[in-house]
């Protein structure tokens, strides 16, 4: 068996890869928070409700409608973005003249209400979710075994990730959308309709989630509190990247993941509390955080 | 002298009379739970009405007052006012270093730093072996105050509780109309200018944030001697975010709203109690409303509608 620092190789390898998903979900929600932010000044506090949200969808298209896992990996984003439009045409755009304080605020009271609904029709306990059966079992990748699942999660995130960047970043809608949130009267004068715009790109944040929380749903069990113990953790991923770049909501996201894991090899009882540990540096050294731009 | 104006002086009074009325009308434990909510938001308040800044991790000041002062109860055996005073001093020690960290950056970042590091509180309190983790600590003794006045009887406790709570408003309030509370609505309205006058922001935004976690951890030091328990919830987030919605029904920036606001939640919170997550949705709801059609709270209301600050 191979030992790095004391440690059986398999051992860390596997915390390596448990950092790694948990990394994956930080990257995906914090990229999702990043965009939002962006384009409409708010910081949806929903966001860990509506990656359950993806989650329970999946859930029920399988148990309601016998939908499976590949099919709802593309529908449960569709129906939680189009529930995220439908949000942002009812009650969000209300509050785009008001201290940004206000949307905290308001989609704070959302995602209580949503967990709240969720929690009385399912109870707290949660759900089992299969794992589908081509992405059963484990590889044997000759230092480590590494479940076929796991590795298709981080897969699925990085391609996820990296397509979301190449859009905003690469094409001419995503050129569009950074002129809008540099300075949107101008967008408008241009002949850009920059409220659809907006609408889309929150439709296009929740959508991000909600993917994130179909690919979470058969490692961790589907319940009403799966989201809220993300959020918090990913706000401080966001306090620590900075939410100036979106290549650098991604490296973080991963890079803290990874931290996370080596710390339950190395020192458990902190692993909790790693992250809140990084931003605390962070913090201290360069208040903007890693990526953020000098505002 | 606490620099009330007329309307203030009445609204005091009457607050005053309800105070002394209502524990021969309503349930005094009841009661107690609703001053120890209402203390609690005017420490919140103390930041968002007058320094401007969102923190959403107040239950860790709130939580760890609670767990010191019911911990020297149980251990040390010592008097209510020393356990309600550690419950304090726990709260300013902790908010020296969080808030040292989290007024680094102000807005959104603000309320993202401060849930952040209180859920740090959350985790330690979680593993420290003194909480007593998952259980809390729990039975702990009223003891007596001052060494002569029995606590065990629910009406002895509701003075004690009361007076406390009149300390904390008052103290608040007089924050607030001193010279240094000048500056602080000075820093919120225009921070360069106050800072091109020659004022230090940071240090007076650091003052305020101690002062405020000194008195939400009074709060929650007189709590847990109320009910003579100190659990995770109190450390928890979900206590933040109900001391926000507190706040925010009663009148962010009022004086008399975080009591009204208490008075409600908590009676809410106490009629749907049988009702489970139900809670939580009329919470979420109420939060909704609020912003979008009720940014004033209720005290703010009835002030825009007599044409006075209460």
């Amino acid at each position: 068996m191979i030992m790095i620092f004391g440690i059986p190789g398999p051992l860390l390898f596997g915390q390596l890869l448990l950092g790694l998903i948990n990394g994956a979900f930080y990257a995906m929600l914090s990229l999702g928070l990043a965009v939002i932010f962006g384009m409409l000044n708010i910081i949806n506090f929903a966001h860990g409700a509506l990656f359950m949200m993806g989650a329970f969808a999946s859930w029920m298209l399988l148990d309601y409608a016998g939908i499976g896992y590949f099919p709802a990996l593309i529908l449960a984003p569709l129906l939680v973005g189009a529930f995220g439009i439908l949000l942002e045409k009812t009650i969000i755009s209300r509050l785009y003249k008001l201290d940004h304080l206000y949307g905290l605020l308001l989609t704070f009271g959302l995602s209580l209400v949503i967990e709240g609904l969720f929690r009385n029709a399912y109870g707290s306990s949660g759900l089992p979710y299969r794992i589908p059966a081509i992405l059963q079992g484990a590889m044997n990748l000759g230092f480590m075994y590494m479940p076929i699942y796991r590795g298709w999660v981080v897969l699925a995130a990085v391609v996820i990730c990296f397509s979301t960047w190449a859009i905003i970043e690469k094409t001419t809608l995503g050129a569009t959308l950074r002129a809008a949130t540099e300075n949107a009267p101008l967008v408008q004068a241009f002949g850009v309709n920059v409220p659809r715009l907006i609408t889309l790109t929150y439709g296009g944040g929740v959508a991000l989630a909600a993917f994130a929380g179909v690919l979470a749903a058969p490692i961790y069990s589907v319940n009403p509190n799966m989201g809220t113990n993300f959020i918090n953790t990913v706000f401080a991923v966001v306090v620590i990247g900075g939410m100036g770049s979106i290549l650098g909501s991604i490296v973080t996201g991963f890079a803290l993941g990874v931290v996370e894991g080596l710390c339950k090899v190395f020192y458990p009882q902190a692993s909790a509390t790693v992250v809140f540990v990084v931003m605390v540096i962070v913090l201290l050294t360069r208040p903007r955080g890693l990526f953020g731009k000098a505002a | 002298m606490f620099g009330f104006s007329r309307a203030q002086t009445i609204a005091f009074g009457v607050m005053l009379v309800l105070i002394v009325v209502s524990p021969y009308v309503l349930y005094p434990v009841f009661l107690m739970r609703v001053l120890c909510a209402a203390l609690f938001a005017c420490a919140f308040n103390l930041m968002i009405g007058y320094v401007g800044l969102l923190s959403f991790g107040h239950a860790a000041f709130f939580g760890m007052g609670s767990y010191v002062a019911a911990w020297t109860m149980k251990v040390w055996h010592v008097d209510a006012s020393i356990a309600i005073l550690f419950g304090a001093m726990t709260g300013a020690f902790l908010g020296f270093f969080l808030g040292y960290l989290a007024i680094r950056r102000s807005g959104i970042y603000f309320a993202m730093i401060t849930l952040a590091l209180a859920q740090m509180v959350y985790f330690f309190c979680l593993e420290a072996p003194f909480t007593g983790g998952e259980d809390g600590i729990q039975q702990v003794p009223r003891g007596f105050m001052f060494g002569v006045i029995d606590l065990s009887n629910d009406m002895t406790m509701y003075w004690v509780v009361a007076s406390v709570f009149v300390a904390g408003f008052l103290l608040v309030h007089r924050i607030i109309h001193s010279p240094f509370g000048q500056i602080l609505k000075g820093i919120r309205e225009n921070e360069p200018r106050a800072t091109s006058l020659g004022y230090r922001t940071d240090d007076y935004k650091l003052i305020a944030f101690v002062l405020s976690c000194m008195i939400a951890g009074a709060a929650g030091g007189t709590k847990a001697l109320v009910f003579g328990i100190a659990t995770l919830t109190d450390v928890h987030y979900s206590t933040s975010g109900e001391v926000v919605l507190v706040t925010l029904l009663g009148g962010l920036g009022t004086v008399f709203g975080p009591a009204m606001g208490a008075l409600v939640v908590t009676s809410m919170e106490n009629y749907l109690a049988q009702f489970g997550a139900w809670v939580t949705v009329t919470q979420g709801v109420i939060f909704m409303i609020c912003v979008l059609a009720f940014r004033r709270g209720i005290i703010g209301e009835i002030g825009a509608f007599f044409k006075i600050s209460l």
